[in-house]
């Protein structure tokens, strides 16, 4: 809501020295949101003056026609001559008021107006434009003025130039702002000012002798008021105070009869309508769209109808979509002239609808046709009920006044009955919800002030006014207490909350994962959950892969990523190739984050009542509706995870390092991992490992893959050769919770190393022949590591060493080279017999 | 060897004089102090004090001698290869010293070479700064809520008194989850704060109820340098007997001070949210200008624009209708709730300038923030 300072000054006499940051400081500390003070004119200085064309030369030779005009100023340059001008406009002719800017003067942006020579002519000021005088987007022509206005008169003043304009963000709770008289009345309480009500008007009775109106659906309109103006000068224009402060007020001055109904409506809060009494057929009716039914709106669009719309009918059918917008068939017709019979056209005589309508009604209508309106946006927030008899008069008198129009005297007026609404509250309910103590009569005085009538001692009986349809629970009522009092004025205290338990374990874990992975030298990122099917593709998931089900989003934001990540890995890539793009060739990225898969039963949720609390089973089903879940973890590296340097070669990113984060973030879980040679897509048929776990009851699950990406996956996506990646589902990684370590015995007695080199087929996994190696090393082992891996001729083809290095020790006795050997040789023959290995070198 | 004779004069021992004694010592002595390395030193030693050294030689001759002789013979030869032994030592530990001394030097390094050899690594600051909001909350006994990002309308909306006709919920910008049959009507949205979370901890837990709830949320908003579609907040809830406007002033003050530093004002401005009532909106006095650079074009502030305030956040007492909705008895208990955009948080505390770098992974950016904020 735009309201301009000089109207608010109309309703509430603020102290003449208040500037509009002044007003906007008390009105932000009520609770309305002044997002901006617009200083309108800030840079304009005159002379600007009305001024009369006496003559027009028309200058020819130049690219576009120019007009050397001698214009009457009166006074205002000094001399009483007139003043010669250049004018690139065409859109006025001898004798016309225009707008004119003399040497010295400065319009708006700032432009210095000197007398100068142009098109061969000195030019001693300029014809103005809307646009140049500031006073909106109009550049098509210069202004010209109605023609009652005295050449020298000040334009300044005339055209209303100067004034500051507050820009209001109205939330939803306070419908009543969306007017001047409601902004006006919070500025009134601010300043302790009495308030010169608007809306307050003597309004005549309602007959029966008024514009005949039906009403079919109480429950959608529970009031309407219609009143006929007749006679009105289709040629009368909207008078230049209403121009501008409807101009002001953000909308578009259109005609004099849609002008005086949308300024009734900044002014009072109730939208109207007026309706070419010529074009209307038999009564008014309001009632609800029937299946089927259609109509053309005042944008010239044909709307299908829902049968939960609510229309405004006459006996041709649809003429308005109620609240929301009119239909083009009962339009005011603009002025004009027959060019045949010379007749003057135009609508003469109207009825204006001032009506309430259920909020939710109207929401609903302009929803579903995409058809947010300035009536809609207040009748969804609740309008004031008892103001539509005041503003239909507000109406009727400027269309008499200005357009020469007669009242006609029946006054229509269908009106539901109102059940008066109350609100009980104890009286010190402001205090106990504040926190402070405010006292009865205070509570009392500030809900009067807003407008609530109050009786009762400790207990208080409250009506809100008609204009506060928001107020209805006894918190409405404290905030409006409290809001008044100050909230800075409320004290400052610390809530005693019971001892906590601090971080679960869950988010103990997460941040130890995440602290692991970046100390071993991964960055950490956080994209978007967003992706399409091309992610998939790019990846090589078969067509059948459990990835490629997914949640989809109605509205995406890019329809090419309609749906929500089931892996996080290809927003890590698309991270790492940004990296790379922007000439980080040694990338190593993390994220952590939730995926999304979708429950093998899809269900839709109950819509549950809000008025208790949901049973188990409701909310169950509830959470039945949504997809699994799962944290993930995913790194992706490329380029050299060792660079290199004086110290030497470095090393570049391997399948190992992928497959070491994994066993990062076990680690940092407090999991062992398991990792078994896989093939799964995106990763390199050859250099894929499976994460495993083994569970509480022994069973393996897989968690996660790490390797080296394929290679076609790396071109698809434009990433470096041999860019590898790990994803790993954090969920089930820790499903077994952490196990309570238990102390080791730590044995002195000395350590006996044994060697051995086993050779075994290519296809013989390490991790099988150190499994094999510990079982059969028995309990003396106290430490296994392999230290070479080695492949050549003598070993013969498809056959590779594997050398380990053994360390026994007992708890109890310093071993004997006896006591080493059998253990190792035992340990060799475990893995003869599982493996086939061959022992070497012996 | 001469065996044990009564009557053999220990004069007669020349070994054993007590003149060759002194002069046998004196030679040791002076070889030592002439050995000019440890090799000379050595064999010094082996000359001088070794097995075939005269000293040693005159040490068996002592045997021979008669047994009122032997002691004087002794202590002699025992003083006197004393002697030699402790300038031996002391002679070693200079040459030690002085190779020491050499040998270091030559093995000195230059230590300020660099050692860029292995990644560095870091954590995104919306990570670092949600944890350090949660420690302290945790600090003030609050527990962490976590909860699901795809979230059922009636625990994002209707149990926040945001009814489906509310002209809030069609303010909020919301991505919606297709139906199973594709429709619209699913039920289902991206949550658009971490409120739902809130309301999953009435419904799971008796009051009193502290909780901070900080997660990821969505709203249908395009990347620019201040939006974006994903965002992260981090929401407060407190409910217990007797809780006011007053307890969340506290809380909160607490908590600006302890992230921005104590001593900054702050403006409560009355505000509307459905799920809170009364509700306002925080403005913090400006950390870096104190207000000073308002309406001072000598002294603009980017941190807060000049406006002399920075936004922190949205709160309120909860609306009873959200405690009815979760099962909470609105006459026995109230509560306070406040949500904070973590973004905004960083831009600035830490003058981020351009969202984009928030969100598109750079790691220059994420870099200089290290482990923790």
């Amino acid at each position: 809501m735009r309201v301009p300072l000089s109207w608010l000054r109309e309703y509430v006499d603020l102290p003449a020295g208040e500037t509009g940051r002044d007003v906007a400081a008390r009105l932000v500390n009520a609770g309305l949101e002044v997002e901006t003070v617009e200083q309108v004119g800030a840079e304009l200085t005159g002379p600007l003056v009305v001024g009369q064309v006496l003559a027009i030369e028309e200058l020819t030779g130049f690219k576009k026609p120019i007009r050397y005009c001698q214009v009457d100023v009166g006074k205002a340059n000094g001399t009483g001559e007139p003043q010669n001008i250049v004018c690139g406009a065409r859109n006025f002719a001898v004798g016309d008021k225009v707008v004119v800017v003399l040497p010295g003067a400065v319009l708006p942006g700032p432009f210095p107006i000197a007398a100068r020579q142009t098109y061969g002519k000195v030019s001693e000021g300029m014809i103005c434009s809307a646009r140049e005088l500031g006073m909106g987007d109009d550049h098509d022509g210069i202004v010209v003025l109605p023609p009652e206005y005295e050449p020298g008169t000040d334009a300044i003043e005339l055209l209303q130039l100067v004034d500051e304009v507050l820009d209001i963000a109205v939330t939803p709770d306070r419908g009543y702002c969306l007017s001047v008289r409601g902004v006006a009345r919070e500025a009134a309480i601010a300043y302790g000012l009495p308030l010169a009500d608007p809306a307050l008007l003597d309004v005549p009775q309602a007959d029966s002798d008024g514009y005949p109106v039906k009403i079919a659906d109480a429950r959608g309109c529970d009031r309407f008021v219609a009143r006929t103006v007749s006679g009105i000068d289709p040629a009368a224009a909207s008078p230049i105070w209403l121009q501008r402060r409807i101009q002001k007020a953000g909308m578009r001055s259109v005609s004099l009869t849609v002008d005086v109904t949308n300024y009734v409506m900044l002014e009072t809060g109730q939208p109207l309508h007026a309706y070419d009494r010529h074009r209307l057929s038999g009564p008014i009716q309001v009632r609800r769209a029937e299946a089927g039914e259609k109509l053309r709106t005042l944008d010239g669009v044909e709307r299908k109808l829902s049968t939960e719309d609510l229309l405004i009918c006459d006996d041709s059918g649809p003429i308005g979509l109620a609240g929301v917008m009119g239909g083009a068939s009962t339009e005011i017709a603009d002025h004009a002239v027959d060019a045949g019979s010379g007749q003057v056209l135009g609508t003469t005589d109207v009825v204006v609808e001032a009506a309430h309508f259920d909020p939710v009604t109207i929401a609903r209508t302009a929803r579903r046709h995409k058809l947010p309106s300035e009536a809609s946006k207040r009748f969804e927030r609740g309008i004031d009920p008892e103001a539509a008899p005041a503003a239909a008069q507000r109406v009727v008198d400027l269309l008499v006044l200005i357009a020469g129009g007669t009242a006609d005297a029946g006054v229509t007026d269908v009106a539901a009955p109102r059940p008066v609404r109350t609100i009980t509250i104890p009286a010190d309910h402001p205090d106990r919800v504040a926190g402070t103590v405010y006292g009865r009569e205070t509570v009392t005085r500030r809900l009067q002030e807003v407008g609530c009538t109050v009786t009762g001692a400790d207990v208080l009986t409250v009506t809100p006014p008609s204009w506060r349809p928001d107020l209805t629970d006894p918190n409405d009522l404290a905030e409006e207490v409290i809001r008044l009092e100050g909230y800075d004025n409320v004290p400052s205290r610390m809530p005693q909350a019971p001892s906590g338990r601090g971080l679960t374990a869950a988010q103990k874990r997460l941040r130890r994962v995440g602290r692991a992975l970046a100390g071993a030298g991964y960055v950490e990122v956080l994209n978007y959950p967003f992706l399409g099917e091309a992610a998939f593709d790019a990846l090589g998931l078969p067509a059948d892969d459990a990835r490629r089900r997914t949640v989809k989003l109605v509205n995406p934001l890019n329809h090419d990523e309609p749906a929500l990540r089931t892996t996080l890995l290809p927003g890590l890539l698309a991270a790492l190739h940004r990296n790379v793009g922007r000439g980080n060739t040694d990338v190593a990225v993390f994220e952590t984050g939730l995926v999304f898969r979708p429950k093998a039963e899809l269900s839709v949720p109950p819509r549950l009542p809000v008025d208790r609390r949901p049973t188990v089973d409701e909310l169950a089903a509830l959470d039945a509706a949504l997809p699994d879940q799962p944290r993930r973890v995913a790194v992706a590296l490329a380029g050299q995870s060792e660079s290199d340097g004086w110290w030497g070669k470095g090393r570049a990113a391997t399948w190992a390092d992928a497959v070491e984060a994994g066993r990062t973030v076990a680690r940092a879980a407090g999991v062992e991992l398991i990792v078994r040679q896989d093939q799964h897509e995106p990763w390199h048929p050859g250099r894929c490992a499976a994460l495993l776990v083994a569970g509480a009851d022994g069973t393996e699950r897989l968690v996660g893959h790490a390797g080296e990406l394929h290679p076609r996956v790396v071109k698809a996506l434009h990433l470096p050769e041999r860019t590898c990646a790990m994803e790993i589902d954090l969920d089930l990684l820790s499903a077994d919770g952490e196990q309570r370590v238990s102390g080791p015995r730590v044995s002195t007695y000395p350590v006996a190393t044994q060697d051995v080199a086993l050779v075994v087929d290519d296809a013989v996994h390490a991790a099988d022949v150190e499994a094999a190696l510990r079982s059969g090393a028995g309990p003396l082992l106290e430490s296994l590591r392999l230290f070479d891996v080695f492949t050549g001729e003598q070993l013969g083809e498809g056959r590779k060493s594997l050398a380990y290095a053994l360390r026994f020790r007992a708890a109890d006795r310093t071993l004997t080279a006896e006591d080493a050997s059998a253990a190792r040789d035992a340990a060799v023959a475990e893995a003869v017999a599982r493996t086939g290995a061959v022992l070497r070198g012996v | 060897m001469s065996a044990p004779n009564k009557s053999y004069d220990p004069v007669e021992v020349e070994a054993l004089k007590p003149e060759e004694i002194e002069r046998m010592r004196d030679e040791a002595l002076a070889a030592i102090a002439a050995a000019g390395d440890l090799a000379a030193l050595q064999d010094a030693k082996v000359a001088h004090i070794g097995d075939r050294s005269p000293l040693a030689l005159a040490n068996r001759e002592i045997g021979a001698l008669p047994p009122h002789a032997k002691a004087d013979a002794g202590k002699r030869v025992g003083q006197a290869r004393g002697a030699v032994n402790q300038a031996l030592a002391r002679r070693r530990e200079e040459l030690e010293a002085e190779r020491d001394a050499r040998v270091l030097v030559e093995e000195a390094v230059d230590v300020t070479l660099p050692y860029d050899r292995g990644p560095r690594g870091a954590r995104h600051p919306l990570t670092t700064l949600t944890e350090l909001i949660q420690d302290t909350f945790v600090a003030m006994g609050y527990e962490v809520a976590e909860g699901p990002e795809v979230e059922a309308e009636w625990l994002n909306f209707d149990a926040l008194n945001l009814g489906p006709d509310h002209p809030a919920r069609s303010m909020q910008d919301t991505f919606f989850i297709a139906a199973p049959d594709g429709s619209e009507d699913s039920g289902v949205v991206l949550r658009t704060h971490t409120s739902p979370v809130q309301a999953r901890t009435m419904l799971d837990r008796e009051p009193p109820i502290y909780v901070i709830c900080p997660g990821r949320t969505f709203r249908t908003d395009e990347l620019d340098a201040t939006h974006t579609p994903v965002f992260g907040q981090v929401e407060g809830l407190a409910v217990d007997e007797g809780i006011t406007f007053a307890d969340l002033k506290g809380t909160l003050e607490h908590f600006a001070a302890t992230m921005f530093g104590g001593g900054l004002e702050m403006r409560w401005r009355p505000s509307y949210f459905p799920f809170t009532e009364p509700s306002a909106e925080i403005d913090l006095q400006c950390f870096v200008c104190r207000g000073e650079s308002v309406g001072n074009p000598d002294r603009p502030c980017r941190t807060c624009s000049s406006e002399g305030w920075i936004e922190l956040g949205g709160c309120g007492v909860v609306n009873p209708r959200v405690l009815i909705a979760c099962g909470i008895d609105p006459d026995r208990y109230s509560g306070f709730a406040f949500g904070l955009g973590l973004e905004r948080i960083l831009m600035n505390r830490h003058n981020v300038e351009d969202m984009r770098d928030i969100v598109e992974g750079d790691v220059r950016f994420t870099l200089p923030f290290g482990m923790e904020i």
